[in-house]
Order: structure tokens, then C-alpha cells, then sequence
């Protein structure tokens, strides 16, 4: 879900064009977009507060088989939230589920490591190399 | 005749409206500004603007700031007014900052602590020279990359409790109060606070944390560390009953570490000032932070006699949308309301005249 979450509506249906065709599915609730309350904790460890809204998209489907999915995705993209709606309910089924693991959420997982890799990559040659460290200790 | 008054009033406005969208697009000749450039090329405006409204959309954001001609805080306004026409669907699990995927994280206080100093985008160490060779536009070449060490960056303020000098935080799961459905009520306790300062005027809180600085409250503060970069949100939605990520968003959170002669029931040690704002919003953080530690004085047994240390009088002002509402409600008629003062200082005075006279 994390891994659909993070990809936007485009990404997943191009990642579907190269997959095994989804199962129809009809929509039990949404797409829609709402807010979600997102809560912090003072002092970064301690009690919860409320640092501020953002919008969320959620989606529920139920496919021609049964299985029920539900998305809910950050933003106000409602193609991704039905996508990933129809791929959580699609992902509960054996059968279709290596499939689609491998032409689907591991090609988008190994894109998002790969930007998350790069943003450290630049992160780590901003890392301050103290001349003096190993005499000061 | 009042009614004549209302029709000329709509055909002014509509005809204002008109001006404003003219204004608003400028020179037509010249190409449009884009929600994407906006969000790309200004993103720390759109990062204030979502601070500020109190909502976390980055496209929004931009459209707020394109729709209010670069006024920020009429951004916030747009964007606050917008978040009050969706639902709700539930509150996030509390982010676990010490998990971000660091952009920046500095300390002031450790010159070599645990992961170092990354010091991430910043203006810090620019010469805040006018660059023009940005007037004349280019792509700037790529930023150096290198091998992260996977060194652990664990929090500076956990290295100072290991000691035990830093006041550790209690821990709770109490539901926080939420000044979005309840108004604010006093004594304001510290989640509360939070929210307020968090979604609170920056330039406000600079000047609040700034007079903690210079003597208006006690304060001796040290940046024990800034970080920035990208949290997880998570929900546990009730149709599935457990935690699922919803995606993730970019935080700065800044921990001031202030010294605390003690109390009759605490020993002297350090305590902390918190500060977590959306977005790269780093003098939002450390300000924040500031006025948190100012505003603690009560719960810490300190004396209360600095504006940075009233709640009410930080709480009830912070927050730039209320503020501008009030402020700006001056300039609508009062026609009604001026008529009265006229005829009561005319009174006034015609009663001095007439004693002086006597």
C-alpha cells in the first residue's frame, strides 16, 4: 500500500499496461478526497499533537470475484486511489498476485529506492568532513 | 436610495474583480506562470503557504499562491477556506520524525555528533550577494552526489537524556485536543499550543521567539538539532483495522535545547523548545521552537512576565488569518458605526465649548 501511496495515478496505470488485466470492478465508496488530520509528538517523542491537515484520496471497490479493496492515498489524485484500490483488492487473490507483484509493485518500489537513493546520495556529499576530528577526539 | 447604493456597489466590484484578474496575469505577452513552476521554482513559498493554512497539498498551495498574486498570507486564507469543504476521514498515526529520510540535520551543540552534519539545500554560508547570473536564466549544473555511510543520525536530544541532563518527554497517547473543531480555551495546554504555533504566522513567531532572545523572558537557547527531509504517514482506517502508509510528506523539525536552573520537584538540567512545521520552513521551526519553550515557563514554575510567555496573548495572535480578518474587516463600511462616534464627539465638544465659555 506504502508503495502505491507513493506513486502517482500515471506511473501505476503504465505499470498495468504491462501486467495481467485486473478484474472489473465496481466502486463501493469514492474515489473522494477528504483531509487527514496528520498528528506529531512534542519533543518528537512525547505526547500526540496536531501538527495539520492534508488531503487524502480514498477509494473501496469490489471486484467481479468479491474481493474487496481499499486505497487511501495522499493527495487528490483519484485515479491513483482507484488503481491501487483495484490492485489491493486484486493482490488478495494467489493466483494473480506474483504477477502482478513483479510488473507492478516491484518496478515502482525499485523507482521510488532509486529517487529516495539519489536524494541521500546528494544529502551525503553535503555531509561536513571535519579536518580536525580524529585529533579532537 | 439604498438600493441604488447596493447596484452601484456590485458594478464597481464586478468591475474590480475584473481589474484584479488583469493585474493578476500581468503582461500578457509574457508566458503564464504554471502550478508547476510555482510548486518547483518557489517551493518555499508554497511550503509557507501550506505551514501557514494549516493544510499539506503542495498543488494547491501553488494555486493559492498564483490566485493571491504572490500575498502569502491571503494564500493561507485560500487554502483554509478550501480544507473547510472536505471531510474529514480520521487523524494519522503520530510521525515518527526520528525515522525522516534526511534532507538536513544539523546540530549547534555536537560539532561531531552520531551521522554527522548534512547540511542539505540551504542559504546558510551564501553570501547573500545578488546573483545575476539567475536574471539571465540556465539550468545549473547537477549537485555532487556521494555514498551515504548508513551512519545512524539518533536525535540529540536522546544523547543528552542517555545523561540524564535533558527532561525527558512523557510518554502519551492521549487524544490531542484539536482548536480545528473546539476554539481555543485557557489554560492552553502543550499539544494545543502546538497546533496553534505550528499553523501560526511565521513572521510572528520570529518576532515572539526573537524578543525571548534579546531579555523578554529568560531564555538561553542552543539549536540542539534541525532536520528536514520526508516522513511517513501512516492511518489505521477502521475498515481495515490496521496501519497502512498513505505516502509521505516533507517536515522540518527543529529541537532548542535550553538551560533550566530546576524547581522545587526537578533538578537543573536542560529542557526543550519544539518546533515541526510543513515543508522546509526553517525559521518557522526554530521560532516555533523558541516561543514552545517560552510558553512552557508556566508548567516549569518560571516566572510568567514576557509577552512570549503569555499564552494568550502569543495563542490568540499567532494565527495570520484571524489576525488579517480582523485587521482588514476595518476597511468595509462602518458607515453606520462612524455616523454615531460623529455625532458623539461633535457632542463632546460643543459641551467643552460651551463650559469654557460659561
Amino acid at each position: 500500500m506504502g508503495i502505491l501511496a507513493r506513486a502517482d495515478g500515471a506511473a501505476i496505470a503504465a505499470r498495468l499496461d504491462a501486467a495481467p488485466p485486473l478484474p472489473a470492478a465496481t466502486r463501493l465508496r469514492g474515489p473522494e478526497t477528504g483531509l487527514v488530520m496528520a498528528r506529531g509528538r512534542q519533543g518528537g517523542d512525547g505526547a500526540p499533537f496536531n501538527l495539520g491537515e492534508m488531503t487524502v484520496t480514498r477509494c473501496s471497490v469490489r471486484d467481479a470475484e468479491g474481493r474487496v479493496g481499499h486505497a487511501y492515498v495522499a493527495g487528490r489524485d483519484q485515479r491513483q486511489a482507484e488503481l491501487a484500490a483495484r490492485l489491493d483488492a486484486a493482490l488478495q487473490d494467489p493466483v494473480r498476485r506474483p504477477a502482478l507483484l513483479e510488473a507492478v509493485i516491484e518496478p515502482l518500489a525499485a523507482a521510488q529506492a532509486e529517487r529516495a537513493a539519489a536524494m541521500a546520495a546528494r544529502a551525503a556529499a553535503t555531509k561536513v568532513q571535519f579536518f580536525t576530528m580524529q585529533t579532537m577526539r | 436610495m439604498a438600493y441604488v447604493a447596493v447596484k452601484g456597489g456590485e458594478r464597481a466590484i464586478d468591475a474590480a474583480h475584473a481589474w484584479l484578474a488583469e493585474a493578476r496575469r500581468g503582461d500578457a505577452t509574457l508566458p503564464e506562470l504554471s502550478l508547476e513552476q510555482i510548486e518547483q521554482q518557489l517551493g518555499l513559498a508554497v511550503d509557507r503557504v501550506m505551514a501557514e493554512g494549516a493544510c499539506y497539498d503542495r498543488g494547491l498551495a501553488a494555486l493559492a499562491v498564483k490566485q493571491a498574486r504572490g500575498d502569502l498570507i491571503e494564500a493561507a486564507f485560500l487554502l483554509r477556506a478550501y480544507r473547510t469543504t472536505l471531510p474529514r476521514f480520521g487523524a494519522s498515526l503520530p510521525m515518527d520524525t526520528g525515522a525522516m529520510r534526511l534532507r538536513r540535520r544539523i546540530s549547534a551543540t555536537y560539532k561531531d555528533l552520531p551521522g554527522g552534519q548534512v547540511l542539505g539545500p540551504t542559504f546558510d554560508y551564501t553570501h547573500r550577494l545578488l546573483d545575476f547570473a539567475l536574471a539571465a536564466g540556465g539550468t545549473p549544473p547537477p549537485a555532487p552526489q556521494a555514498t551515504p555511510d548508513g551512519e545512524a543520525t539518533p536525535r540529540v536530544t536522546g544523547i543528552l537524556a542517555q545523561e540524564g541532563l535533558m527532561a525527558p518527554e512523557a510518554p502519551s497517547e492521549t487524544e490531542p485536543p484539536d482548536l480545528t473543531r473546539e476554539p481555543l480555551s485557557f489554560p492552553a495546554e502543550r499539544p494545543l499550543r502546538l497546533q496553534a504555533l505550528a499553523r501560526g504566522d511565521e513572521g510572528f513567531l520570529l518576532a515572539m521567539g526573537y524578543s525571548t532572545q534579546r531579555g523578554y523572558g529568560n531564555a538561553h537557547p542552543f539549536v540542539g538539532e534541525i532536520r528536514m527531509g520526508e516522513v511517513a504517514v501512516e492511518i489505521a482506517p477502521p475498515e481495515l483495522g490496521f496501519p497502512i502508509e498513505i505516502g509521505e510528506i516533507t517536515v522540518t523539525e527543529c529541537q532548542m535545547v535550553n538551560q533550566f536552573a530546576g524547581s522545587k520537584t526537578e533538578p537543573p538540567q536542560f529542557t526543550r523548545g519544539y518546533g515541526l512545521v510543513f515543508g522546509h520552513g526553517e525559521r518557522k521551526a526554530m521560532a516555533m521552537s523558541l516561543v514552545d519553550r517560552a510558553l512552557r515557563a508556566r508548567e516549569l514554575g518560571e516566572e510568567v512576565d514576557a509577552p512570549a510567555q503569555s499564552e494568550e496573548f502569543v495563542l490568540y495572535h499567532c494565527d495570520n488569518v484571524e489576525a488579517t480578518g480582523f485587521v482588514e474587516h476595518l476597511k468595509l463600511p462602518h458607515y453606520v458605526d462612524f455616523q454615531s462616534e460623529l455625532e458623539k464627539v461633535r457632542e463632546m465638544r460643543a459641551t467643552v465649548f460651551r463650559e469654557a465659555a460659561e
